[in-house]
């Protein structure tokens, strides 16, 4: 679906016109990322990152599958053909250091675009179905991290695959069971190795399939915006191309200065020295922490310290960690505000921003060792989050008195718009 | 090393054997005695897996120098498990005691594990 005034694809020459005939791939494109795209003419930048985790994605699959031409996935090489790519196969530190940080910045970029989503209320209807997909999407980014980081089997690798999937034997009853059968062994070792290699190369490509679904829905009601006032006329958008992809466009420039001082004059500097130590399953390093992107969620993890009436701590702190997540699934039924962007809902934005704190808040103690006053702070920030979702969000946006919205997109912009004057009813 | 993880094996001195008896089993979270967890006859040996029953990792508490936690047994660095003299869990996020495999004395002393 498109806004009716969206431009027609039209192609002149004869090749594309037999083309257009047979298979109107042109065509897709031209009304997914093309001038047949009506888009909101007020996007901000934050609209950018959608494009930018996209182009992430790319970056991951190309250097990761060269990167799987010159590894073996086998644990009593495994290290050692990762040094072999650092320093014998041409070009593959960079491959390599263009790999590790491209799945930090890949996560630097779909965190700042699922803020956006918070912050301009996207995920409300008729977007609820792309934002259901982008929590998908955004589980499996986490999976396919966790089974990478396994990969070059030193010792962060290992006990990160020791530790995650021990997080399965919490379950009741089948938990330990389940976890032989997860690793293809007591600890992990070659089997848990091979497994993690196949799925890590499968998931990206799953991922691309949840990221046409993504942009499938997006494109039925059109993208949001930031007064979350609902396009109403041709005023109100502009084609995609060329300015939103010139728009895009700089963006990208801009994302790979950063993405590039990071790759060749800070590659190491988000990785952990105890993974250039190779495997040991006789000793676990000091201090065992996940990548960064994993550390607000690590620190609910390790928040329970004691039974929680019947439910054992480490069920409590496994189940506490993925419903972190999972309560994302409900986000569009808990904010039962018809605002939708935070600007004009003063008492939402507010709390946005203290959830934004209290996430870096448990990121700094998932990073941190687990000792006092970490678990303390950890406990309370984790506690904050909940109450968040399940008790301060619907009751502000029941409470709430939202200022008043603009009559339309193109008032936002132009301060007046002539639609408004001749009174068509909002 | 049992089942690609290591044993721990710990001689205890009989300050930490009267230490493990004298915490009423009332206050564990996995209640057992040190008798439940050692052979008859060879009380002063714990032998127990290293691997932490929350997550799995190596606690230290092992060799000479490491810390033991405030219970004097093993103290898991990852999430802050502690175990006392009968590698039970008494504080942190870890549910069970560390786990004692199947072994047998072989020869007062020799041990075979599995």
């Amino acid at each position: 679906m498109s806004f009716p005034w969206a431009n027609e694809y039209t192609p002149t020459h004869p090749f594309m016109q037999w083309l257009d005939a047979k298979l109107p791939l042109p065509r897709f494109v031209y009304n997914a990322v093309g001038a047949g795209y009506p888009v909101p003419r007020n996007l901000n930048y934050f609209w950018n990152f959608g494009v930018l985790a996209g182009f992430c994605l790319v970056i991951q699959i190309v250097t990761g599958v060269i990167l799987a031409m010159h590894y073996a996935a086998n644990s009593d090489i495994a290290f050692a053909s990762v040094e072999h790519i650092m320093r014998d196969v041409n070009w593959g530190w960079m491959m390599r250091y263009a790999h590790a940080n491209g799945a930090s910045a890949f996560f630097v970029v779909v965190y700042i675009h699922i803020f956006r989503g918070f912050f301009y209320g996207s995920y409300k209807a008729p977007r609820e179905m792309i934002w259901l997909l982008g929590v998908v999407i955004f589980l499996l980014m986490m999976a396919t991290a966790f089974m990478g980081y396994v990969l070059p089997w030193g010792q962060m690798s290992f006990w990160g695959a020791q530790v995650i999937t021990g997080l399965f034997s919490a379950i009741p009853i089948v938990g330990n069971a389940l976890h032989t059968w997860l690793l293809g062994g007591f600890a992990p070792d070659n089997a848990a190795l091979n497994r993690f290699f196949s799925l890590h190369f499968l998931l990206p490509f799953v991922i691309v399939g949840l990221v046409i679904l993504h942009i499938w829905a997006l494109h039925i009601p059109g993208s949001s915006n930031p007064t979350g006032v609902e396009v109403k006329s041709e005023s109100d958008t502009v084609p995609f191309h060329p300015y939103y992809t010139a728009k895009d466009g700089f963006g990208l420039g801009v994302f790979l200065v950063l993405y590039c001082a990071l790759v060749f004059f800070f590659p190491n500097y988000l990785g952990h020295p105890d993974n250039y130590i190779p495997a040991n399953p006789m000793q676990t390093p000091a201090h065992i922490v996940p990548e960064w992107y994993f550390w607000p969620f690590y620190a609910i993890l390790r928040a329970f310290t004691q039974n929680f009436l019947f439910i054992p701590a480490k069920l409590m702190g496994v189940l506490a960690m993925f419903s972190a997540i999972l309560m994302w699934f409900f986000l569009p039924w808990l904010d039962r505000s018809p605002v939708r962007s935070a600007r004009y809902r003063p008492m939402y934005k507010w709390f946005l921003w203290v959830l934004v704190v209290d996430v870096v808040v448990l990121g700094y103690c998932g990073g941190s060792p687990a000792e006092e006053p970490f678990v303390m702070i950890s406990q309370i920030a984790a506690i904050y989050y909940f109450l968040h979702f399940l008790v301060i969000l619907p009751i502000v946006s029941s409470l709430e008195r939202p200022e008043p919205l603009p009559f339309s997109i193109t008032e936002s912009v132009l301060g007046r718009d002539e639609q408004a004057a001749l009174g068509v009813p909002a | 090393m049992f089942r690609k993880q290591p044993v721990f094996v710990r001689n205890l001195t009989p300050k930490e054997i009267a230490a493990a008896y004298a915490v009423p089993l009332s206050s564990l979270r996995d209640p057992q005695t040190l008798a439940e967890r050692t052979k008859p006859g060879h009380e002063n040996w714990l032998i127990t897996m290293g691997v932490c029953t929350h997550l799995g990792c190596v606690p230290l508490g092992a060799a000479e120098g490491e810390p033991r936690g405030e219970f004097g047994g093993y103290f898991c660095p990852c999430h802050g498990s502690q175990y006392d003299t009968a590698a039970r869990i008494r504080k942190g996020p870890a549910p069970k005691n560390l786990e004692v495999p199947d072994y047998k004395f072989t020869t007062p002393t020799s041990v075979t594990i599995g």
